[in-house]
């Protein structure tokens, strides 16, 4: 930028001062728009979180006939869906990134890593359809059945597994969250394994490690921080999905005692809710302040992932 | 706009067809009548010349478009307001009535066999009744072998009218649901999970056993659901059909209902189906545009006359004459060119 407005002075070159002049408009834009967005968000919410104060967050009430409205269900089942999503794809990331990476034979990596790259292009839709009309019936005709009678009768986890098999739920939601979210999180892996240096792995193949060794006390302390900054990216991704949890989820504004018990996300209470809502009315300033939440969220687990990421991609 | 009209005359002298241009009207709100408005708006457009663009965006967008006047006619399956009707200065009228049906999944119950006095659905909403084998649900349908089975109710997680019109009737029948509960586009359901759209509620309905779910009529019929009998308020149980629905329509006490938001829910009547309701159109009264409003009205007056071999095919139940001919005339007392002459 110094480069082009010295440039301009001298007018020997007005393009570049042009072009530098509009990079950083866009720039701007950016930073303007986001502003723009968080700042119509808290104002459009602000009539709720002056009627509610700090209960807003707290309270686990939606009830729009009596106009009483808290966030707490939806960010309790915005966070464990997530949550869960990461349980179950990070082994399953890793487990790609591994194979990639270190055992995968040569000509097989092109194919499963552009795979792995499709599974991310494939619209969120299309992953509820999929969970509402292919995963749903078989989590509620096999596997949750199944699961309640043996697994629901022990004492301490048994509880988790319990209730009516409606086949949606908080698991189901989770497991169709893991499948899209388990591309970022294999790609981000795969790439910054590719970045250890090779003498490292080569010396210690050389003092006799296995592959595994070499896995656990080379590649994952040399990129520690960095794949859980890809992780990070991951669970942000989880945290805002709308349409494929809306489909599985059970939508239901209560807090979910089960794992196989109903739930709802902020992103999928907001579109539900969002075509009968009234302009003005306070059951909309809800569903703004919720969207709030979702962005102060969403912007801690970002900013978590951006400091995590850093010292990795400054090598 | 501008651009258009001009592009539209600029198409209409090319033209050498004979039809003469469209003339387009936009209207927004109601999902559950959209299927009708845009088979009526097929078959009206050789006939009429009218060119209607209906966009299905809710109920309540329909009532916030038409406060801001961006389209020419609102749609919204609950009635507006009557404060909100007069600051807005907005005609409300119905367009056409509809049924919603309740819908189980219970292994060896058949069509029409399960009997559901409306207290026991509201108590099984309620989360109070949870099994099928219930004593009162066995006392009510005997000769029906219930199974010791988890009830799983399932309603519809989206703001819906399908779901004002199928909370208005649990309040009406059960004062404990009308208490706790109460009747909205959405409530705070106290038992059961939530499925997207009526599509998703018959969906869930058919994967989950010991299920129970409400949909409008089109949606059972179409799908083959099973759906269930219900006690109307002259405690006979009646089954969900078109004549069920029609004695419902006509039981209505259409004259003194104030801006026809009139109360089909559980009519007097041996064979009337209790779950029925109206969907309305909100017009403005002092419209921008008369010609645009006055083409509104021409499109619906052309619906009443012939749309209803299209209504009934649909599922949907056709208005009464009577009350085709209320509504024509309120359209001429009511809807003034800034003149004060009628528009239509």
């Amino acid at each position: 930028m110094q480069q082009a407005r010295r440039t301009a002075s001298r007018g020997a070159n007005l393009g570049d001062f042009v072009f530098a002049s509009l990079t950083r408009i866009a720039g701007v834009f950016v930073l303007v728009l986001l502003g723009a967005i968080i700042v119509t968000l808290f104002i459009g919410g602000l009539p709720a979180f002056e009627k509610f104060g700090v209960g807003f967050l707290t309270s686990t009430d939606w009830d729009p006939v009596q106009e009483v409205y808290g966030a707490a269900v939806p960010v309790f089942g915005t966070v464990v869906t997530a949550v869960l999503a990461l349980i179950v794809s990070v082994p399953l990331a890793f487990g790609i990134a591994f194979y990639l990476t270190e055992l995968a034979p040569q000509w097989l990596r092109r194919p499963v890593g552009t795979a792995i790259e499709l599974l991310a292009a494939v619209p969120s839709i299309i992953y509820g359809m999929w969970g509402f009309f292919v995963i749903v019936p078989i989590m509620a005709q096999y596997i949750q059945p199944a699961v309640i009678d043996s697994v629901g009768e022990l004492p301490l986890i048994g509880p988790l597994f319990g209730g009516p098999a409606f086949g949606t739920g908080i698991l189901t939601a989770a497991l169709i969250l893991a499948v899209m979210i388990i591309p970022f999180i294999a790609a981000t892996m795969r790439d910054v394994f590719l970045t250890v240096p090779p003498v490292f792995k080569e010396s210690a193949y050389g003092l006799g490690c296995t592959t595994w060794e070499v896995m656990r006390s080379i590649v994952i302390p040399y990129t520690r921080t960095s794949v859980v900054g890809g992780i990070m990216l991951g669970l942000g991704r989880a945290l805002g999905e709308t349409m494929a949890v809306t489909f599985v989820i059970g939508n239901t504004n209560r807090i979910a005692t089960t794992l196989f018990g109903p739930g709802n996300t902020i992103a999928s209470l907001v579109a539900l809710e969002f075509p009968e809502s009234q302009s003005g009315s306070l059951k909309l300033s809800a569903l703004l302040a919720l969207g709030f939440i979702l962005f102060v969220i969403s912007f801690i687990v970002l900013a978590i992932s951006r400091v995590l990421l850093r010292p990795r991609l400054k090598v | 706009m501008k651009i258009n009209t001009v592009l539209a005359f600029a198409l209409a002298g090319y033209a050498t067809t004979a039809v003469a241009q469209a003339q387009q009207i936009t209207g927004a709100g109601a999902t559950f009548p959209a299927p009708v408005y845009s088979k009526w708006a097929e078959s009206a457009k050789p006939a009429t010349g009218i060119e209607l663009n209906y966009q299905a965006i809710g109920s309540g967008g329909g009532q916030n478009q038409i406060l801001n006047r961006t389209v020419d006619f609102g749609a919204s399956d609950a009635p507006m307001d009557a404060a909100k009707l007069a600051s807005g200065n907005i005609l409300q009228f119905p367009a056409v009535m509809g049924a919603v049906v309740v819908i189980v999944n219970i292994p060896g119950v058949e069509m029409d066999a399960l009997k559901l006095p409306g207290e026991l659905l509201a108590d099984i909403y309620a989360g109070t009744i949870s099994k099928w084998n219930d004593p009162k649900l066995v006392e009510a349908n005997r000769g029906v072998t219930l199974p010791n089975l988890a009830i799983a109710p399932v309603y519809r997680a989206d703001g819906s009218g399908t779901s004002f019109v199928y909370t208005s009737y649990l309040s009406a029948v059960s004062a404990d649901w009308k208490s706790k509960v109460g009747a909205a586009t959405s409530v705070k359901w106290p038992a059961g999970a939530g499925a997207k759209g009526n599509d998703g509620v018959a969906a869930t309905v058919r994967n989950t056993k010991g299920s129970i779910g409400y949909v409008e009529n089109a949606y059972a019929t179409q799908n083959k659901l099973i759906t269930v009998q219900l006690r109307n308020k002259a405690r006979q149980f009646v089954k969900p059909t078109a004549a069920a629905f029609n004695a419902a329509a006509s039981a209505g006490n259409w004259r003194d209902a104030k801006n026809f938001a009139v109360d089909l829910i559980d009519q007097a009547g041996d064979t009337s189906w209790p779950i029925v309701s109206a969907t309305f159109i909100l017009l403005p009264k002092d419209p921008k545009d008369p010609g645009r409003s006055a083409n509104v009205m021409k499109f619906f007056d052309w619906a009443f006359t012939n749309g209803a071999a299209t209504a009934q095919a649909l599922e949907y139940i056709p208005l009464p004459g009577a009350v085709q001919d209320a509504v024509r005339s309120a359209w001429h007392t009511e809807i003034k060119n800034p003149d004060g002459k009628p528009v239509f």
